[in-house]
């Protein structure tokens, strides 16, 4: 809230006045699918400063969900905790604290899966951001994006993340991706391939955990 | 190309044919050229005569409300300095006959004392004459004389003794009368200065209405000297109100920053007015706006300033009224500033906390007892002071409003000015450049209008020749007549 703000509202009291309001949504929802595989369950501690992050960046009237990443992950049994934050902030912050909460509890007691449904999960989440009519929506993967799936499960099919930013993070490098590198960019590549195929608005990697501000910068 | 093999016959052949035909259209386009000359000078001359007439007319209108404005102010001015006058002499010269009947008598007593006190020579001693007599009396030791001349001696020195005690005791009289003096002449004194400095401002008051009436006079007149100083003035109070507006858009700001915050959780932080300017933020301003409202109206309400005539026209019980019902709204307004800048303190505090506990590190909580309470109280007297410190944003207004109507009528002024030099330097290089493109024109088909001039100057002289011969048969004619 800067000065130059406080010059701009003054032309906005007159678009207020005339009834010429912002239609669009800007909240911000964001859906984080947290890797819960094999050894990537290890990792769980990093997810928790993830979210703790979101926690402290998103405003009120923003929404927030975190899910697992199991071997089928397209259901709402697999979301850990979600809310959409009051328009108040004394109120959202009392929210913010009892997700953290949530969180913690579900992480203490977070049960490996032994197989990874990533797509599952990105058609959970974006069935989620739509729901929640966000003016911006994000999911966040919190994964090595090695997805492997039983038999029966079938998700080689088109998916639709229009407008929904994906942002991978963490992806680790596998015991494999050291012998070979070109596995680990062309993982990352095909990902890139079908994520901006589903429509999505952005596709990021992001491994430097100290950079976590890039994960909601646009652009 | 022509030829293409023979670049430079090709040109010589183009040019000459090109030189034919702009010497046949020679006429048309020396009409062409100077018509549009005329067709973008004209118009252009004309709009800066009028413009300058609409410049002239704008200077008249500026020099009449600037005229009748003064006139207003200086009007004002000597009514108030008139009424200051007034009380002056109400409350100094009032008292003048008492104060001057209290002089007359001081002087008056001061007077008698000080004939009183007159010194009043001793009468000569009868007897000087006889002890003279005496004294040439030849004793010639005789025994009875010295007697006689020692009992006169111890006779005249105890009267003399006896006469010089009365002179002092006189003296001491007169003195006692002279120190009495003291008082009064003090209070002669006193009065005296006091009656002078009433004068001196009285004098000083006069010369100032003097000055205004001078002034006056000269606005009356409508003199330059007059209108120039009042735009002068005009300026000065133009930049001082700006300046002045300035400092009370940062004292808004500061309004602004301690109550945006805490408006969201009034009016909720999820709605946008645009992209980046939530609801919340609008609402505080319209909050800030509603204040300085709040505060012109009892600043009208007070007469202390003039923007809305009705509210000065109001009757004194509405408006009374009026200045009540407005003080009523600032007070409770600041009241919830100073409230919203507390809660402002609280929502940054939880904020903080919150942060906090989400961080991996979690910081040392230091107990900040009655130090740490200080910026809480801070903002909320900043709140509550606020709103009153911006109600006084209706003066520099109305002087910035006044002063503007100068400013800008001359700023108007001086750009039609411009505008109209600029178009009149334009037109004329139009009107100049359609003549050099004649001439230029001219230039390019230099060779077929020197033919021309060969072949008129041959057919010039034919005809000289001609008509000299014409002149010679007359004359033989003539002759042969004769």
């Amino acid at each position: 809230m800067n000065k130059r703000k406080f010059l701009a509202a003054l032309p906005a009291l007159v678009l207020a006045g005339t009834g010429c309001g912002d239609a669009r949504n800007h909240a911000h929802a964001v859906y984080m699918l947290v890797d819960t595989s094999g050894t990537y369950a290890q990792e769980a501690n990093k997810a928790q400063l993830i979210i703790n992050y979101l926690l402290g960046t998103l405003q009120p009237g923003d929404s927030l969900a975190v899910a697992r990443v199991k071997s089928r992950s397209f259901s709402e049994k697999d979301i850990i905790a979600k809310a959409t934050f009051d328009v108040r902030p004394s109120q959202a912050n009392a929210q913010k604290r009892a997700f953290r909460d949530t969180v913690d509890a579900a992480f203490r007691r977070v049960p490996g899966s032994g197989y990874t449904d990533i797509t599952g999960g990105l058609l959970q989440g974006a069935e989620y951001l739509n729901e929640t009519g966000a003016g911006t929506r994000t999911i966040i993967v919190f994964s090595d994006m090695q997805e492997e799936l039983d038999k029966v499960t079938q998700r080689d099919f088109p998916i639709s993340l229009k407008n929904i930013r994906v942002v991978a993070v963490n992806v680790v490098k596998l015991g494999t991706d050291n012998v070979d590198p070109r596995r680990y960019l062309g993982r990352l590549e095909a990902w890139e391939k079908r994520v901006v195929a589903a429509g999505a608005s952005e596709w990021r990697v992001i491994n430097d955990l100290q950079r976590l501000d890039r994960i909601l910068a646009k652009g | 190309m022509v030829w293409p093999d023979n670049f430079a016959v090709s040109v010589l052949v183009l040019a000459v044919v090109a030189m034919a035909f702009l010497y046949a259209a020679r006429a048309p386009m020396h009409s062409l050229i100077r018509s549009l000359g005329a067709a973008l000078s004209g118009p252009l001359r004309m709009a800066a005569r009028w413009l300058g007439a609409a410049a002239a007319e704008i200077h008249q209108r500026n020099k009449a409300v600037l005229l009748a404005q003064g006139r207003q102010e200086v009007g004002h001015r000597i009514e108030r300095e008139f009424e200051r006058l007034g009380a002056l002499v109400t409350r100094d010269l009032q008292g003048y006959p008492a104060l001057q009947r209290k002089l007359l008598d001081e002087i008056t007593r001061i007077e008698e004392d000080y004939k009183k006190c007159g010194e009043v020579p001793p009468t000569p001693p009868d007897w000087t004459d006889a002890v003279t007599s005496m004294a040439k009396i030849k004793s010639a030791g005789s025994e009875v004389v010295l007697r006689v001349l020692e009992e006169i001696n111890r006779s005249v020195n105890a009267i003399h003794d006896k006469a010089i005690a009365e002179y002092r005791k006189a003296y001491e009289e007169r003195h006692k009368i002279l120190e009495g003096f003291m008082p009064f002449w003090r209070s002669v004194d006193k009065n005296l200065a006091q009656v002078e400095k009433t004068v001196a401002e009285l004098k000083s008051s006069v010369k100032g209405v003097d000055a205004h009436m001078a002034k006056y006079e000269q606005i009356n007149a409508g003199t330059d000297k007059a209108q120039h100083a009042l735009t002068v003035s005009a300026f000065t109070q133009f930049a001082i109100s700006a300046l002045v507006m300035l400092v009370a858009a940062g004292g808004a700001f500061i309004n602004f920053k301690l109550i945006a915050l805490p408006m969201s959780e009034m009016v909720g932080a999820g709605d946008y007015i645009t992209s980046t300017l939530r609801t919340s933020e609008v609402a505080a301003l319209v909050i800030i706006f509603v204040e300085a409202s709040m505060g012109l109206f009892l600043l009208e309400a007070m007469r202390i300033t003039h923007l809305f005539p009705r509210i000065a026209n109001l009757n004194d019980r509405v408006r009374q009224r009026m200045l009540w019902i407005a003080l009523g709204l600032l007070v409770t307004l600041a009241g919830v500033e100073a409230a919203l800048a507390l809660m402002r303190d609280l929502l940054i505090a939880d904020k903080q906390a919150l942060l906090q506990s989400l961080a991996t590190v979690q910081a040392q909580t230091a107990t900040d007892g009655w130090v740490g309470s200080i910026p809480t109280a801070g903002q909320m007297l900043l709140g509550f002071i606020l709103p009153f410190a911006l109600a006084f944003i209706a003066i520099p207004l109305e002087s910035l409003i006044h002063s503007g109507r100068t400013v800008g009528g001359v700023l108007l002024m001086a750009m039609v000015r411009v505008l109209a030099f600029v178009m009149r330097v334009v037109g004329n290089v139009a009107r100049n450049l359609s003549r050099l493109l004649v001439r230029l024109y001219d230039v390019a088909i230099v060779v077929p209008l020197l033919v021309e001039r060969m072949v008129k100057g041959r057919l010039v002289g034919q005809q000289g020749r001609t008509r000299r011969r014409m002149a010679d048969v007359d004359v033989d004619i003539e002759r042969t007549h004769a």
